[in-house]
């Protein structure tokens, strides 16, 4: 017997925005200040303490933020969640909740390109190691695990697009081996996938790309599924050690199966300091107003433009898992049959020359390092985005010298198709 | 109005303890008054001690239970050996002790008279033979709940930490009226 869970649309609206308790405001206000005066002395030890419910500085919370907060967590069908500054930060807090030095991860080759240098580059400095394994083949996540193998990590659909990771597969590896699953779910979003329905304990987000929406916002959010169990497993001591910033408390015994977002709250984003803007969070949270019907027509949008340059005579191939000649389509049906999202990558049988002209030929498509708009976007990968990539390692990520990568928008597709033709004959 | 499953049969014994609707859990908190919190701590650090607070500072009148602390003071209330110590009727009986620490502990609420209205066994505790002795003296019986928890997601209070309370509403929180940060049961 229990109360019915609403749909996803009406999530989408909803969940975490009641109007204002104190001015019945219905948009959620955005509450632009730093601080919150506390009831009296004892109420401000028992904010500090983790002993109640409450706002204390927006670093640590702040209530346009929750809204935000509680909104993802709905959607996903996650225990809770946490927003900061940007995908990167999700991920930053993320690992800093899981790994303490000399820890290892594993991570999927195909990844957007910043979180590749993130993983191989700064996390250096910290002494957390990334290990790379291949997601078209789930044996070898298993095959890079080591004592020290921590957390794993893959993106649902890999950046630069047209990757469907097979999310069953390799979390029942993760699950074998009793280490979480982290998917970062931005190019699907949960409308196209729900990764914890496929096995995620951890989701993270660039907010910036399809939570917002209309590219005019940077932000990041931590989902924490509730499905992994923390509380007395020796190797993830911020969890469950007594901290000594919080008197002794165990995080994972006391906030039970959403202790892991409050980690990333009260360990990470207090001390380290990646705090979201309550302005960007209320443009947020606008977006995702919206989400379930912008996800559609992006992937509609996608699939006749992808259709469109399958058959043109400049192309050479098309990588987008709507395609039914596609080696993901399979995958793309069991995952996300309501469409492959947004973002593909296509060959020019004229290389990397014909790549540049083609980006500097078009007119209605913006040249930008960025996806999920409500305008379509394209970018050179070779020349950008990967371009600190070694050869090997741009080709390995599906970002080769003749790829480009398209966000397709929420414009007529006609008029995409037409762009797309007028530059391709000029290039 | 909040989006709930209307429940149109009303609460019966034989009820699943994996889920409970929103109302049962409500009316338990709404009705209850006197507390016994069986397994208090003196540590700030511990979840027992923490609930304890929480429920002192929403009004309700906790008294802890621990062999070990009875006679002294805790947060301000005296701390008694055992239900059975306690003057006065007790309302509901909380189990903050082990999953089979809860067996003999229901044993001793069901032995008091007059007798608790209410069996809770707190997260991750869940005794279904002491519920099921309890139920069928007629109390309510919620299980692997924290009081806490349920009363910050039923008043909106938790969602100032990013948690999912699963509840939806157009009509605005209620200001319990004790600071700006403390929200009531009752939202309309």
């Amino acid at each position: 017997m229990t109360d019915r869970l609403p749909g996803f649309n009406t999530l989408a609206i909803h969940a975490g925005a009641a109007p204002d308790a104190a001015t019945g405001a219905r948009a959620t206000p955005i509450y632009q200040t730093t601080s919150f005066v506390f009831d009296d002395v004892d109420h401000a030890a028992s904010l500090f303490g983790l002993q109640a419910f409450g706002n204390i500085y927006s670093r640590i919370g702040n209530p346009t933020c929750s809204v935000l907060e509680e909104r993802v967590a709905a959607l996903e069908g996650g225990t809770a969640a946490l927003a900061v500054a940007s995908g990167h930060a999700a991920e930053f807090l993320t690992f800093h909740t899981l790994l303490q030095p000399g820890d290892e991860f594993i991570a999927a080759k195909k990844l957007y390109g910043g979180s590749i240098n993130q993983f191989n580059h700064a996390y250096k400095n910290f002494g957390w190691n990334v290990v790379w394994a291949d997601s078209d083949d789930p044996s070898s996540f298993e095959a890079a695990i080591t004592p020290k193998t921590k957390a794993i990590f893959v993106e649902s659909i890999a950046n630069p697009g047209g990757v469907i990771v097979d999310l069953q597969a390799i979390s029942a590896i993760a699950k074998k081996h009793r280490i979480p699953l982290i998917v970062d779910n931005t190019m699907a979003s949960p409308y196209l996938i729900k990764p914890f329905e496929h096995g995620a304990d951890i989701v993270v987000h660039s907010a910036t790309k399809f939570l917002g929406g209309h590219g005019n916002s940077v932000g990041g959010v931590i989902v924490d599924g509730g499905s992994f169990n923390f509380a007395g497993d020796d190797r993830y001591p911020m969890l469950s050690k007594p901290r000594p910033e919080y008197s002794g408390m165990v995080l994972g015994e006391t906030f039970g199966n959403f202790g892991f977002a409050i980690a990333c709250r009260v360990l990470g984003l207090r001390d380290l300091g990646p705090a979201l803007s309550p302005f960007n969070a209320f443009l947020i949270l606008n977006g995702i107003e919206t989400l379930p019907l912008r996800m559609q027509r992006h992937s509609d949008n996608a699939l006749a433009v992808a259709e469109h340059l399958a058959s043109h005579s400049k192309i050479s191939w098309v990588s987008y898992p709507g395609l039914r000649s596609d080696r993901y389509h399979n995958l793309a049906k069991q995952y996300c049959p309501k469409g492959a999202g947004a973002v593909f990558t296509f060959g020019l049988k004229g290389g990397y020359e014909a790549g540049v002209k083609l980006v500097s030929n078009l007119k209605l498509f913006s040249h930008l390092a960025n996806i999920g708009d409500t305008r379509s976007l394209v970018i050179h990968p070779a020349s950008t985005t990967h371009r600190q990539l070694s050869d090997e390692q741009k080709t390995q990520a599906g970002a080769g010298p003749e790829v480009v990568r398209l966000s397709i928008g929420l414009e007529d597709k006609e008029d995409l198709i037409d762009d797309l033709n007028q530059a391709l004959d000029a290039a | 109005m909040l989006i709930e499953l209307p429940c149109p049969i009303p609460y019966v014994p034989v009820m699943s303890h994996d889920n409970y609707p929103n109302e049962y859990i409500r009316g338990i908190l709404n009705s209850v008054k006197t507390i016994a919190l069986v397994g208090a701590s003196q540590n700030p650090a511990r979840p027992s001690w923490i609930v304890t607070k929480y429920l002192l500072e929403r009004g309700y009148d906790v008294i802890p239970i621990n062999p070990g602390l009875a006679g002294s003071e805790l947060l301000g209330k005296k701390v008694y050996a055992s239900l059975a110590d306690v003057p006065g009727p007790i309302d509901m009986v909380e189990v903050f002790r082990n999953s089979e620490a809860a067996g003999p502990i229901t044993d001793e609420a069901l032995a008091l008279d007059p007798l608790p209205k209410v069996l809770w066994m707190q997260l991750s505790v869940r005794n279904d033979e002491a519920a099921a002795k309890a139920e069928a003296k007629g109390l309510k019986v919620v299980m692997d709940r924290c009081p806490k928890i349920e009363f910050g997601r039923l008043s909106g209070e938790i969602s100032w930490q990013g948690v999912n309370s699963r509840m939806l509403s157009s009509k605005k929180p209620v200001l319990s009226g004790k600071g700006f940060q403390k929200l009531s049961l009752n939202r309309p």
